[in-house]
């Protein structure tokens, strides 16, 4: 086996020319109860590439789906800085450039699966980025072509969370924010999303920023699998995914798969 | 019912492609379904059949006095014979009922969107309609009448009053009771409060908005009734009362049937329009 860097990187360095899509700087985010504060992410440090595929895993309780909500300006971090495309997140977003998935769809459900997909193009003045495409030609991008007059309740959960999919690129985001998407989904739909999105990342240069629970999603997906420990929420490990592209289902029995998720398993036990 | 109409075929296909075309299994299946739909509307005819002839015997063979209860031949010729009487005074108490029902409704909307809108408003006002919500119709009427006289203006406030309550609760609810990813969504989108409102807490109180209207088209025809009893010499409350005085039986059944028709058209009408306007829903709709 190669060997596989496995030490701390809490800053990756960014190759020459490239800039990063998302900066954490010592982020802390702490919530107030009647019962106490709970400190859900402590001194967060992280730096995502443009392009990058950064997979975030880690323990219930550990603050992966804070993290996630703070870059997309839905949590304001208690101290701390956070940069998207070198903006604060509140300003990214009013430009357009987050996209964010949801763990159930979140699909409205008297819009028709093409009305969904088109809803970002009707609120918040319809802002698009550049190479954006039609709702039509991403719920044919996400196989779904021939369903656009179905409702989401006429709809398999799959399928629901492919048109989430295609809403949140509809307006061409720099940046898509995934918390859990796939979570609730039988594992062959799953295995079969999680192929999809990789092809989805590779022909629009979007930075995707993916929560999930399962080991083996975090090592098929991520260039960059971030762990984070629980209680109090930090980083424990970056740890660099080296599979070739383009990633097929298959590659998950290779030995190389088996041994990073071996590791990433290993250190997630620790966190 | 073991044609297998709906069963897979073993080599059931993926997602897409999953229907194969079979006529003969079609067609069973929607005989099936025409059946099934063909038994809902016949039972509840049949079962009121059985309980007229049930009414019928008993008053026949039970030599009951007509000015305790009448047959139904009695009310079905009363029906027919003072056709014009009582359609003359079903149309006060209709146009009493739907102005109630529109005031009352418009009014518990805008009060509702108020609520969303202002949680301030809510929290001083909601007790108050609470409270007057605790006052029995039959006390209302009277204080009214006194406020509004004897014309119309006291039936429509009666039956614009029954209908505010079930429509502020059950609206303020639909407006509010969105889905917090459908709010992060929104605010993802950055979309305006104005668009949140409209196309996301607007469209979700729809069906809350019709099950009360539903409750509502019964509640105002009998909320303009019971304003009728006081103080009234024309609709379908005050030929209720006349028609008990007089001993006059079948007219007082006859009288009921008319109102309780209208009712039920009413009732109607307001589910035909849901199921036209929430086409999403109609698998979940009562």
């Amino acid at each position: 086996m190669p060997a596989v860097a496995l030490e701390r990187q809490p800053e990756p360095p960014l190759d020459p020319g490239q800039t990063a899509a998302v900066v954490c700087r010592d982020v802390s985010v702490r919530f107030t109860t009647e019962r106490g504060t709970v400190t859900a992410l402590d001194g967060i440090n992280l730096v995502v590439p443009q392009g990058g595929f950064v997979s975030l895993l880690g323990p219930s309780g550990c603050g992966k789906s804070t993290l996630l909500r703070v870059v997309a300006d839905l949590v304001a971090p208690t101290s701390g800085a956070v940069e998207v495309l070198g903006e604060v997140p509140t300003a990214a977003r009013r430009r357009r450039e987050i996209g964010f998935v949801f763990q159930d769809a979140a699909l409205l459900p008297w819009r028709s699966a093409l009305d969904n997909v088109a809803l970002p193009l009707e609120v918040g003045g319809g802002r698009v980025g550049i190479g954006a495409r039609s709702p039509e030609e991403l719920l044919n991008l996400v196989g779904l072509a021939g369903w656009e007059r179905a409702y989401p309740h006429e709809l398999s959960g799959g399928m629901r969370q492919r048109i989430a999919i295609a809403r949140a690129l509809v307006y061409a985001p720099k940046i898509l924010l995934m918390d859990e998407p796939f979570g609730a989904l039988d594992e062959i739909t799953r295995d079969r999303l999680n192929e999809e999105l990789l092809q989805i990342w590779a022909s629009t240069g979007t930075t995707i920023l993916f929560v999930t629970h399962s080991v083996y999603e975090a090592a098929f997906l991520g260039q960059q699998v971030l762990l984070l420990a629980a209680r109090p929420g930090r980083v424990r490990e970056l740890v660099p995914i080296t599979l070739a592209a383009p990633r097929r289902l298959a590659v998950r029995e290779t030995a190389l798969f088996v041994e990073q998720a071996a590791r990433l398993r290993r250190v997630l036990e620790t966190c | 019912m073991s044609d297998g109409a709906i069963e897979a075929d073993g080599q059931a296909p993926a997602m897409r492609g999953a229907f194969v075309d079979d006529a003969d299994a079609r067609e069973k299946f929607v005989a099936r379904q025409r059946r099934l739909l063909w038994r809902k509307r016949l039972l509840p005819l049949v079962a009121l059949v059985g309980i007229v002839a049930a009414w019928w015997l008993a008053v026949t063979l039970g030599d009951i006095k007509p000015f305790i209860a009448p047959s139904p031949v009695a009310v079905a010729a009363t029906l027919a014979a003072r056709f014009d009487v009582l359609m003359s005074n079903l149309a006060p108490t209709a146009i009493e009922a739907l102005l109630g029902f529109l005031l009352g409704n418009f009014a518990a909307i805008a009060i509702a969107t108020a609520f969303v809108l202002r949680r301030t408003i809510e929290e001083a006002f909601f007790p108050i309609a609470v409270m007057i919500n605790t006052i029995p119709v039959v006390a209302k009427a009277p204080i009214l009448v006194l406020l509004l006289g004897n014309g119309m203006e006291p039936k429509i406030a009666i039956a614009a009053l029954v209908c505010f309550f079930p429509t502020l609760v059950n609206m303020t609810r639909g407006l509010r009771d969105v889905g917090q990813e459908q709010l992060d969504l929104m605010h993802v989108l950055s979309a305006s409060p104005r668009e949140v409102f409209f196309k996301l807490r607007v469209q979700n109180s729809l069906p809350y908005l019709f099950a009360a209207l539903k409750i509502a088209a019964s509640t105002a025809v009998i909320g303009a009734i019971v304003g009728e009893w006081i103080g009234s010499n024309v609709g379908i409350g005050a030929l209720i009362i006349q028609a008990t005085y007089n001993f006059d039986s079948a007219l007082l059944y006859a009288t009921i049937t008319v109102g309780s028709t209208f009712s039920a058209l009413f009732f109607a009408a307001i589910s035909i329009a849901e199921r036209r306007i929430i086409k999403w829903n109609t698998g979940r709709a009562v």
